[in-house]
């Protein structure tokens, strides 16, 4: 069991610094990584230009002609100290509409017999579950959801697809999650929503955001196409 | 407003400025130019503010019409042009006379031509920039490359007296070396650098590596020899960063560029250091690098050495 204080400071690059909250997925590593991006949020340092979280990691990049590893890391060790205090938004409950299987989920027969469930199973399972948006990445709007049911915990592809169609939700390992755009992608999909995932223009332009509460409610092709006619 | 009539768009023409830094926490990469020193030596040319939005060509470059005309400047890589049947160089402002045509051909040198003018180009912004985001439809001339046909406006001029100031050829030699068949990309060590065995690394940086014909503004990918981690490491998603060069299970190196994923799951065995991600958007398909290590003091030092240049050419 690694100490649940230790944090690892790593040059990445030659203008970003690698924070490590330990080296497994756990909800106090995720929930610092939250508190430090908060606060790297509220209290902004200039030569600071992105930041990069993850399950148990924040990537920060900075301006290298403007600050240094060890200066950045010295600001980061007293922030670090007072993050128990730092105050994290209340967050979102979503439910996503998502279609299971046939067109909308290529691989849901092909994951459902790997665990020798129905696709029906499989599909009542999946939306069964609360999950957590561990963090975004990937591309814009894409969620990485953790609590997938262990029992349909399942690799990815052999090899990843050229293109997976905008709003299909997959299943990685123990992650779940949803493609906001046509992009090329290893994931094995379950099903597809119809609703967007990231609406530039809006105020919350990602539908999720860290630490938001997830879950997934089961619709027919119908409703799949209704929705997705009035979401155009 | 002055206008760009685009006749041809050529391979793949995106307008891009600097990029939008900071929306790591959704998901968005910074993308903006692939060279932004040749954007910001561009801009520059025709008293632009450096981070103006221009057009960036690809391989192969676009022929353009100017009603109005325009004062513009080509950077980066010579794409053999033309204004109006007369050569057009490169690193020199030009002035376009109304109903003036530049064509811009293929490439001579590296994969990318930048085409300033100024005023800048207008397009509406995403995030607080210009810069396309081809990948996910967003930011840029409707979110994608130019088509034959499109329009785009010119922001108004705010310099009537312009600044004759061509950039030396002594300047350019100190911001990179000549074009050479064999290219060096400086790095410093990766994340899991340490996952790899020794082996592994002396491969790596004694190897010579192809750019393959999947080279695009999310990334690289190379052929070589293969580089493996050292055990099946339990590698866990994280934040990557611009450069980094990330090793597939097939171990077939891959450089994240400007329009990156955010985040990535594979072991990093170096990053291309800063001063050199401008040397990673000239590489074409076919070309051969070299990866030399570098420590991070040094790298700084280089990039500050070539901050020093730029800011010389004001």
């Amino acid at each position: 069991m690694s100490d649940p204080d230790a944090v690892r400071f790593q040059a990445a690059s030659d203008q970003s610094l690698l924070v490590s909250f330990g080296g497994e997925i756990t909800p106090a590593a995720h929930d610092r990584v939250r508190r430090l991006l908060r606060l790297l949020e509220s209290e902004r340092i200039p030569a600071v230009r992105n930041l990069h979280p993850a399950y148990c990691s924040l990537l920060i990049c900075f301006d290298a002609l403007a600050i240094e590893h060890n200066e950045l890391e010295t600001i980061l060790r007293r922030h670090l100290a007072r993050i128990d205090d730092v105050p994290l938004p209340q967050p979102h409950e979503v439910e996503i509409p998502v279609c299971y299987g046939g067109e909308f989920g290529a691989d849901l027969a092909e994951l459902a017999e790997m665990h020798n469930m129905t696709p029906e199973h499989v599909a009542a399972l999946h939306a069964s579950a609360n999950y957590t948006a561990y963090f975004l990445g990937f591309t814009p709007g894409f969620a990485y959801l953790g609590g997938l049911p262990e029992a349909l915990a399942t690799p990815r592809l052999p090899s990843p697809r050229r293109t997976v169609p905008a709003g299909s939700v997959g299943i990685a390992g123990n992650q779940t999650g949803v493609y906001p755009f046509a992009t090329a992608g290893g994931w094995r999909l379950i099903g597809r929503t119809p609703i967007p995932l990231f609406r530039p223009g809006e105020r919350d332009m990602s539908l999720l955001a860290i630490g938001d509460r997830v879950r997934f409610r089961p619709i027919s092709p119908q409703e799949f196409a209704k929705l997705a006619g009035e979401c155009r | 407003m002055p206008l760009i009539r685009v006749e041809t768009p050529g391979l793949f023409t995106t307008v891009q400025d600097l990029g939008r830094p900071g929306f790591g926490p959704i998901g968005v990469s910074a993308s903006g130019a692939a060279d932004p020193v040749a954007l910001r030596l561009g801009n520059r040319l025709v008293d632009n503010p450096e981070g103006a939005a221009a057009l960036e060509m690809t391989l192969l470059g676009g022929v353009f019409l100017f009603p109005e005309g325009a004062r513009a400047a080509l950077a980066g890589s010579d794409f053999g042009a033309t204004l109006d049947g007369a050569p057009a160089p490169l690193w020199t402002a030009l002035d376009i006379r109304p109903g003036g045509m530049l064509r811009i051909g293929p490439t001579r040198s590296g994969a990318r031509c930048y085409l300033s003018v100024h005023g800048g180009i207008v397009v509406k912004p995403f995030l607080g920039s210009a810069s396309t985001h081809a990948l996910s439809g967003l930011g840029g001339f409707d979110g994608r490359a130019l088509r034959k046909g499109d329009v785009l406006g010119i922001g108004p001029a705010t310099v009537t007296a312009f600044r004759e100031r061509p950039i030396s050829a002594e300047t350019l030699g100190r911001l990179a070396p000549r074009p050479s068949s064999r290219k060096v990309l400086r790095v410093t060590d990766g994340p899991q650098s340490d996952w790899f065995s020794e082996e592994s690394r002396n491969i790596f940086y004694s190897g010579v590596y192809r750019v393959t014909e999947e080279a695009n503004r999310m990334g690289i990918r190379l052929e070589g020899a293969a580089v493996a981690v050292r055990c099946g490491g339990h590698m866990i998603t994280e934040g990557v960063a611009l450069g980094a060069i990330q090793a597939p299970p097939g171990g077939q190196p891959i450089i994240l560029f400007v329009e990156q994923q955010t985040t990535g799951g594979y072991p990093k065995i170096a990053n291309v250091i800063a001063a050199d991600l401008a040397s990673v958007g000239q590489l074409r398909p076919r070309d051969e690098i070299r990866f030399e290590r570098v420590d991070v003091a040094t790298a700084r030092n280089l990039l500050r050495q070539q901050e020093e240049v730029i800011r010389e050419v004001h």
